[in-house]
């Protein structure tokens, strides 16, 4: 079966035990193919987040498969699934989440060195190369905490991107971004789209940024409606 | 697994917690350090004590016992060989206390290649006769060359020396006997023999082991002085002393050559049984010490995990989120701990020689150990390679734990929790 499909969920349901049984999501059908820059939009406490982490394959308590390129995911070992992430999937969470002991330049090369595919100084020079599409070439060897806000997440992209993954996943990446940098980002992202046919799947609360992608995913208590 | 990659984190995570990364390697250098001068001192207590034990105890001796014959007449006669005997009210036998034919059982001994010397040995009691008093004491008559060479006896000589003894009739007398009566170098001192033979030896000089009991009866004379003495003829002897290549085979040599000779045998093991008590409960002392300690230490390296941990949930989370697998985390926390346990244990090293040798040179004055000045010290890399060993092992388990948490932290909780 040659197809285009990056990211295939069947019949995704995950329940949450504490304090009660409850359903966050139910039945989930979700595909999405090579190239496609999707947001998930839907009311607070609708399972969003959730969806997300089960498919950046951390979250492995659910029922119902995953597929990331066509390969079966669900029910492999942890060691095997770091492996996926590492590979195929590039992280931006609201949050940063930079390593405060890195400088920034270590921080975007440190799922590379794990990757281990290029040499360090290949990935020095790809980072950089990240670094300077984002604007942010001249602060690469400041440490985190001397960067704005803006600066981080840039920086937190830049890591995202640091192995060409198959799909960027985003929580709310421009959540604790003001306007002008949540524009930004959003640029940026548009830029990967179109110029190396990046896949992207952002979570996001802000319609403006929502409007402006290729697919929107509505979400409503645990289903999607659209 | 990436292990460059994975010190790498780990170095970058001490580094920004330095200060309790320090602490936490002290408590392990500290423990270390501690523990080698302690087992360093304590073996060189046990040295210099074996080595008290032996200049006076030979590796084996030969000599008769008083004891009943072993064969009894009834055990000899046809009829009754093959009945149990039961013989009342034995009497020991006294079969002489000199060794029989002892000129070629030494001369055998001597030719024997797991024996260094052999040193014959006369021992008897006497009375000293000073003005109307008598004191009891004991006279070892001793071949001055052999028994110079297996028991160091010059290193309890205060004055005079020992070959003054090969004068004819010359004595050294215990500090103890010389003090009660009197006597210095010099003097002439009469002597009674078991027998009742009257003798006057000339002092040549004074001894002193430190041990009262010992110092108060013994006194020591050439083999002939001692046979003259006595009115034995040249081949008598009571003992024959034994100086082996490996102490270790004593208690086999002894029980071959009670065999051989058919002497009463006893080795210096058997004749100290007390000694080894102590000796290894100075070594039981000093491991305890150092496992005790490293314990302690080990607490210190995982409370400092567990704080880190804490601390760096972040930073677990997003590594797991950016690939890194449970196990590779595991593994940067463990390695964070060896690097301490490592470092710690290197400087531990380092201090538990500078102790030792600070320890070595500490002023130690005794009266029964003439030749020691300062404390004893027993140094031996084996002590070295079970600190590390000791330490690395330690701070593995100490970090273990810590270590398997922060594997098993959840990246999604941490992340939601933001
Ligand atoms: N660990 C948990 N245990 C129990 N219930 C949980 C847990 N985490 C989330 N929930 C519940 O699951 C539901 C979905 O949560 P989720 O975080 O996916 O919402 P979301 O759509 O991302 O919301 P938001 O837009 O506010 O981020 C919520 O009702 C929430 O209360
Ligand atoms: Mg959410």
């Amino acid at each position: 079966m040659e197809n285009n499909k990056v990211l295939e969920t069947i019949g995704l349901t995950k329940y949450f035990y504490d304090p009660v049984k409850f359903k966050v999501l139910s039945a989930i059908d979700l595909s999405i193919d090579h190239g496609e820059f999707v947001s998930i939009v839907g009311k607070s406490g609708c399972g969003k987040s959730t969806l997300l982490y089960l498919l950046s394959t951390m979250d492995t308590d659910y029922e119902g498969q995953i597929f990331i390129h066509n390969e079966l995911v669900t029910g492999k070992a942890d060691k095997v699934l770091a492996q996926i992430r590492n590979e195929n999937i590039g992280f931006v969470f609201q949050f940063h989440y930079l390593l405060i002991e890195y400088n920034v330049l270590r921080n975007v090369m440190l799922p590379g060195l794990k990757l281990a595919k290029y040499s360090e100084q290949e990935l020095e020079h790809r980072a950089l190369e990240h670094l300077k599409t984002l604007g942010m070439e001249d602060q690469a060897l400041k440490m985190p905490n001397q960067l704005s806000g803006g600066q981080k997440q840039r920086v937190a992209i830049a890591r995202a991107l640091i192995n060409d993954p198959l799909i960027i996943m985003g929580d709310e990446p421009t959540g604790n971004l003001d306007k002008k940098n949540s524009n930004l980002v959003f640029d940026i992202f548009k830029e990967l789209t179109l110029e190396k046919k990046q896949t992207l799947l952002i979570v996001t609360h802000d319609t403006d940024f929502a409007n402006k992608t290729n697919r929107i995913i509505t979400m409503e208590d645990g289903r999607i409606i659209s | 697994m990436n292990f460059k990659l994975i010190l790498n984190i780990a170095l970058h995570l001490l580094k920004a917690r330095l200060k309790q990364t320090i602490v936490a390697a002290i408590g392990v250098t500290f423990s270390i350090a501690m523990f080698i001068a302690l087992v360093s001192f304590m073996n060189g207590l046990n040295d210099l004590l074996d080595g008290l034990m032996l200049n006076r105890t030979p590796h084996v001796r030969l000599y008769n016992d008083i004891k009943p014959s072993e064969h009894q007449p009834i055990t000899l006669t046809e009829a009754y060989k093959n009945s149990t005997n039961f013989i009342r009210s034995i009497k020991p036998k006294d079969i002489g206390k000199s060794i029989y034919n002892s000129k070629a059982i030494i001369a055998y001994l001597k030719k024997d290649p797991r024996i260094i010397d052999v040193a014959p040995k006369i021992t008897t009691p006497v009375f000293f006769n000073s003005g109307t008093i008598e004191i009891s004491g004991v006279i070892n008559g001793i071949d001055v060359l052999s028994e110079e060479k297996i028991f160091k006896v010059s290193e309890y000589i205060i004055e005079g020396k020992v070959t003054n003894l090969l004068q004819n009739n010359s004595i050294i007398l215990g500090k103890g006997l010389a003090d009660k009566m009197m006597l210095t170098v010099g003097d002439i001192i009469k002597i009674t023999s078991p027998s009742g033979n009257l003798s006057s030896l000339k002092i040549v000089g004074i001894s002193q082991m430190g041990i009262a009991e010992v110092d108060d009866v013994l006194s020591y004379t050439s083999l002939d002085t001692a046979q003259k003495l006595l009115g034995e003829p040249t081949n008598y002897i009571t003992d024959i002393q034994i100086q082996l290549h490996d102490k270790t085979i004593a208690p086999e040599l002894s029980k071959e050559f009670r065999e051989k000779f058919n002497l009463d045998t006893i080795d210096y093991k058997t004749a100290n049984a007390q000694f080894e008590t102590g000796s290894s409960v100075r070594t039981i002392i000093s491991y305890a010490v150092g496992v005790v300690l490293l314990i302690v230490a080990g607490f210190g390296i995982y409370n400092i995990l567990n704080m880190m941990i804490y601390e760096k949930m972040d930073s677990i989370a997003i590594l797991k989120a950016t690939g890194f697998s449970g196990n590779d985390v595991r593994w940067i926390f463990i390695s964070l701990s060896l690097i301490i346990g490592f470092v710690g244990g290197i400087f531990g090293l380092l201090f538990g020689f500078i102790f030792s040798s600070i320890i070595d040179v500490i002023p130690f004055k005794t009266t029964s150990l003439p030749t020691i000045t300062t404390y004893p010290i027993y140094y031996d890399g084996i002590y070295y390679v079970i600190g590390i060993i000791f330490a690395l092992f330690t701070t593995t388990i100490a970090g273990y734990f810590p270590a398997s948490k922060a594997s098993r932290i959840d990246p999604v909780e941490i992340i939601r929790g933001k």
